[in-house]
């Protein structure tokens, strides 16, 4: 079969120059298109009201649509367990969960009830939670970790404030909208976060792989003895996240660090906690202690 | 006589014309604001890219070489990548297909597959490259389950595309 050929130049003068003016536009749309990624590397929260718009518009499609994630959410373990260990491996799973399945209800409600308990409880103990919503969509296609968040500005959301679930940290939130905020997810690559062994109180930082796990990084050169299943919380250092929030639990050592899984799965969790930053929650408790101790002579 | 006839009274508007396939790329770029999965890696096809793909290698003469820009732009606005990503690469992979029409002197549905794949890997591949000078490099490794599935499904896509076109000028068959 012959080529199409679709840009027929012929004599016309004019049509010759419309196709070279739309080349021209193209190729200087092409430059500026680079600008704005140097423009974006170095003010990454540019054009963040044009994405909120865009992220308004279709909210409602994503909002309606997440009473089915539990089953949309797993497709990729579905579809991981199904490349690493094969068919029979996703067979025998079939096998187990059918003989299993009033066993695994039962487990799933004490587990939803003691999940809501924890909820309740992290709700009333700390004055740091400003809201309780839940993610409803996620940069899906691409190679960044961002999640939508169902909660924005009018909610009292602001940039920066840490997101976590019962089970553990989720991210912090990078912009807001009216009434959507994008989450900034640890796995992310350019997600850091300030961590220690929970056994020991050696620091490291987490870094994001964009594959869902964490490189795990130790701050004292020379040491790297992470064994496996090492578990991981916030440090609190840096201001952001309050200490002894759980972080990752070590899958394999590296000879630099490990590799980590974030223990709160952003997929599995029902519902997250917006907090306030650590040192805003520190300037609050220090306050009130103040005027206590003038009242009491 | 009787056909020519019905073909000009089925003749459908230019606004459906013109329009209706940006609003497909328009809609499928929006997906992953739409879908409720929280994704660990990147885990769907970009449809935007593909869709985009797949009407520029069938109806090569449907947009100028400048739709790159608006339409890449607003696939920045969903993806995720930063800003600017979406129009150089989307420009880009026009330029390179404007050029290929040019050179190429034997064009068949796997030339135009192959063209397809090798311009949906550079987008995907790019949009991780350009991530790279941002954050942390990531390896290569966590785009390829992605990769694959987005070239294989490049021909369902182009099915799909080929059911609108239809629709889109009036021949119901």
């Amino acid at each position: 079969m012959a080529p199409p050929k679709h840009r027929r130049l012929g004599y016309s003068r004019k049509a010759q120059m419309g196709l070279f003016a739309g080349y021209v536009i193209a190729v200087v749309g092409a430059v500026a298109g680079g600008l704005m990624l140097v423009m974006s590397a170095i003010d990454p929260t540019g054009f963040q009201s044009l994405r909120q718009a865009g992220a308004e518009m279709f909210a409602p499609v994503a909002r309606g649509g997440k009473d089915v994630s539990g089953s949309v959410g797993s497709v990729e373990e579905n579809i991981g367990a199904y490349i690493r260990a094969g068919k029979q491996n996703r067979d025998l799973r079939r096998q187990l969960d059918a003989t299993r399945l009033r066993l695994l209800e039962a487990e799933a409600i004490a587990n939803e009830n003691r999940q809501l308990k924890k909820m309740l409880k992290l709700r009333n103990d700390s004055p740091q939670t400003i809201v309780v919503s839940r993610l409803i969509a996620s940069s899906a296609s691409s190679a960044r970790r961002l999640a939508t968040l169902d909660a924005g500005r009018n909610e009292g959301v602001k940039p920066g404030q840490p997101v976590r679930a019962p089970e553990g940290l989720i991210g912090r939130i990078l912009d807001v909208g009216p009434t959507l905020s994008r989450v900034l997810l640890l796995a992310d690559t350019e997600n850091v976060v300030p961590i220690r062994r929970a056994r020991d109180a050696l620091p490291a930082l987490a870094v994001g792989r964009a594959d869902g796990n964490l490189d795990i990084r130790a701050l004292n050169t020379g040491i790297s003895g992470f064994k496996r299943g090492d578990v991981f919380v916030t440090s609190g250092s840096g201001g952001l996240y309050q200490p002894n929030i759980p972080v990752a639990v070590v899958i394999a050592e590296q000879s630099d660090g490990a590799i980590g899984r974030p223990i709160a799965h952003p997929a599995r969790v029902t519902a997250v906690l917006v907090e306030r930053a650590y040192r805003d929650l520190a300037v609050l408790r220090r306050v009130p202690a103040a005027i206590n101790v003038g009242d009491e002579p | 006589m009787r056909a020519a006839q019905q073909i000009s009274f089925a003749r459908p508007s230019t606004f459906r014309m013109k329009a209706f396939p940006i609003i497909s790329v328009v809609l499928a770029s929006a997906l992953p604001a739409m879908l409720p999965i929280i994704a660990q890696f990147p885990l769907l096809p970009p449809f935007g890219l593909i869709l985009f793909v797949a009407w520029r290698l069938i109806r090569a003469e449907l947009w100028p070489s400048w739709i790159g820009i608006p339409l890449g732009f607003w696939d920045d606005l969903f993806s995720g990548q930063p800003f600017g990503s979406g129009i150089l690469l989307w420009t880009i992979i026009v330029l390179a297909f404007e050029f290929a029409d040019r050179i190429l002197v034997w064009r068949d549905w796997w030339v135009d597959w192959l063209m397809a794949a090798a311009a949906i890997a550079f987008g995907i591949a790019g949009g991780l490259v350009i991530i790279g000078f941002t954050g942390t490099p990531a390896s290569m490794e966590i785009i390829v389950p992605q990769l694959v599935w987005s070239i294989f499904t490049y021909p369902l896509v182009t099915r799909l595309v080929a059911v609108l076109d239809r629709w889109r000028i009036g021949r119901n068959n």
